[in-house]
């Protein structure tokens, strides 16, 4: 684990001196950008909506039962901006993209197109890793401003359309102005940045230590989503205590 | 953007008490050879002898546990031997991106690199293209060329480098005969075109004996021969001759021939 965390790191580093190189790569970033954020578009969209919906299904009653409708989109709201979209589109995000990086990766590794880079003199970091990496720092952010308001207005309807609820969409949306400020939507998308970089460089890394044929490819895979998901909660919790203290 | 450096078309190669081991296993067991520059050297050996872990530390793909490689009398491990000689590897498995057409793999060394505009890139493309004879299949994807095909393709991308020193690692393996003797021919013209050095990895006779200029043999991680083909043939070593002249036992093929399976349906 200790070995795979080092190599992780160094790959981190060869990328972070392969960015300059960044603009000769740009049609190749175009490419994984419209993959990833394009591709993913459709699926982040009902992801939120649902996500907003079950959210205010869950806590709406409570807070109703309690005399506290009025704070539902404060919280709501907060709690999607804040949390859940950061999170789960990571996770979506590591499942979908992140597991076609090192199935793209693995698969080049495995029938020797990386050893044809290496002896043209191509540096497969820059060719391979950067374009990745820089799509997807760019794409998961841009889908968690989208994911944000689709996932509010899913909560919004869901309080509005439910008999248990029945909070409408002026009072929904009056708390949640009153309670979540652009600092808060800033969390999520930073957040959604540290997440996208750990995918994918988890996933490239995990595509360029591929050994053996097709399980090979398969067992990478397999580690790349596993991996990015548990690194996705465990920097989630830090990420969270830092920005609590910045916030402050 | 710059243009390749002018340099002498080829260098010498030496490979000095070569050592690799794999886990437990000793691959190659203290390998020495010299190749003059220009030349065509062919490695020959049976299946798991070592010539593609040999080949692969000449280009710098492996690392020596011990020994070392030399181009043109400097190290392949030091620093910037990539930038000052022009090498190309045409693979086993041919090894063209999969995801690039045709043109884009062609001319993958001089886009990245950024040697040339694109309109001078892909005239060039089209030109080496020609000499493959695959003209006009600029446009189709690797999976979309068979075999022999694809490797052509790769001579063809090994050619746009304007190589000093090429390494093919079983060139006619998995090709039908006819396809073998065109592979054999494209080394021969590359040979022709850019005075280049060439290493060859093969176990097939035919090929071997088609185009090299000095053989080796190299048989359990060792070298057991290096010569010219003529010496080489008349080798009164039992494992060369063994290898050389192996063929199907004639009582066998006549059998066949005089008494076929009867076919029963």
């Amino acid at each position: 684990m200790f070995q795979n965390i080092g190599e992780i790191m160094i790959l981190f580093w060869r990328t972070l001196r392969a960015v300059p190189l960044a603009w000769h790569q740009r049609r190749k970033v175009f490419d994984q950008l419209f993959e990833i954020g394009n591709g993913s578009l459709m699926m982040v969209c009902i992801l939120s909506l649902f996500i907003g919906g079950v959210l205010a299904l869950q806590t709406g009653p409570e807070l109703v039962k309690r005399g506290l409708s009025f704070v539902l989109g404060g919280m709501v709201g907060e709690s999607i901006c804040k949390e859940l979209a950061p999170v789960l589109l990571a996770i979506l995000i590591a499942g979908r993209s992140g597991s076609a990086m090192s199935a793209e990766i693995g698969s080049m590794r495995v029938y020797e197109e990386i050893d044809a880079l290496r002896t043209m003199n191509i540096d497969p970091v820059a060719y391979l890793v950067l374009p990745r990496m820089l799509a997807i720092a760019l794409a998961l952010p841009t889908l968690v401003l989208f994911a944000i308001p689709v996932g509010w207005l899913g909560a919004a309807f869901i309080s509005a359309i439910n008999n248990q609820i029945a909070v409408g969409f002026n009072v929904f949306f009056q708390d949640l102005r009153d309670v979540v400020d652009a600092g808060d939507v800033a969390n999520g998308v930073f957040k959604s940045f540290v997440f996208a970089l750990a995918i994918g460089i988890i996933s490239c890394h995990q595509g360029l230590i591929t050994r053996g044929g097709p399980r090979g490819i398969g067992r990478s895979v397999t580690k790349a989503v596993v991996n990015s998901i548990v690194c996705i909660l465990i920097l989630d919790y830090f990420l969270t205590r830092v920005l609590i203290y910045v916030q402050k | 953007m710059n243009a390749p450096a002018q340099a002498a078309p080829n260098v010498s190669v030496e490979v000095r008490d070569l050592h690799k081991s794999f886990q437990s296993e000793e691959v190659l067991k203290g390998i020495n050879l010299q190749i003059a520059p220009g030349q065509i050297f062919v490695i020959m050996g049976p299946s798991g002898s070592g010539k593609s872990v040999l080949l692969k530390h000449i280009i710098g793909l492996l690392r020596p546990d011990s020994g070392e490689i030399l181009i043109q009398g400097e190290s392949i491990a030091s620093p910037g031997i990539r930038d000052k000689f022009r090498m190309a590897m045409v693979f086993q498995s041919a090894a063209l991106l999969t995801s690039l057409t045709v043109a884009e793999n062609v001319g993958i060394y001089l886009s990245e690199h950024r040697l040339y505009p694109p309109e001078e890139i892909a005239r060039i493309v089209a030109a080496k293209l020609e000499v493959v004879g695959l003209q006009g299949e600029e446009d189709r994807m690797p999976s979309e060329l068979s075999g022999g095909m694809q490797k052509r393709v790769a001579i063809a991308r090994a050619l746009v480098i304007d190589p000093q020193l090429v390494l093919f690692d079983e060139p006619t393996s998995e090709l039908d005969p006819l396809m073998a003797v065109v592979v054999g021919q494209e080394i021969l013209k590359l040979k022709s075109l850019t005075q280049a050095t060439s290493i060859v990895v093969t176990h097939d006779r035919n090929l071997a004996f088609g185009v090299a200029d000095r053989m080796a043999m190299i048989s359990e991680g060792e070298i057991l021969f290096v010569g010219a083909p003529e010496e080489f043939k008349n080798h009164a070593d039992p494992r060369i001759r063994n290898f050389i002249y192996a063929e199907l036992p004639p009582s066998h093929s006549s059998a066949k021939r005089t008494d076929p399976i009867p076919l029963k349906l």
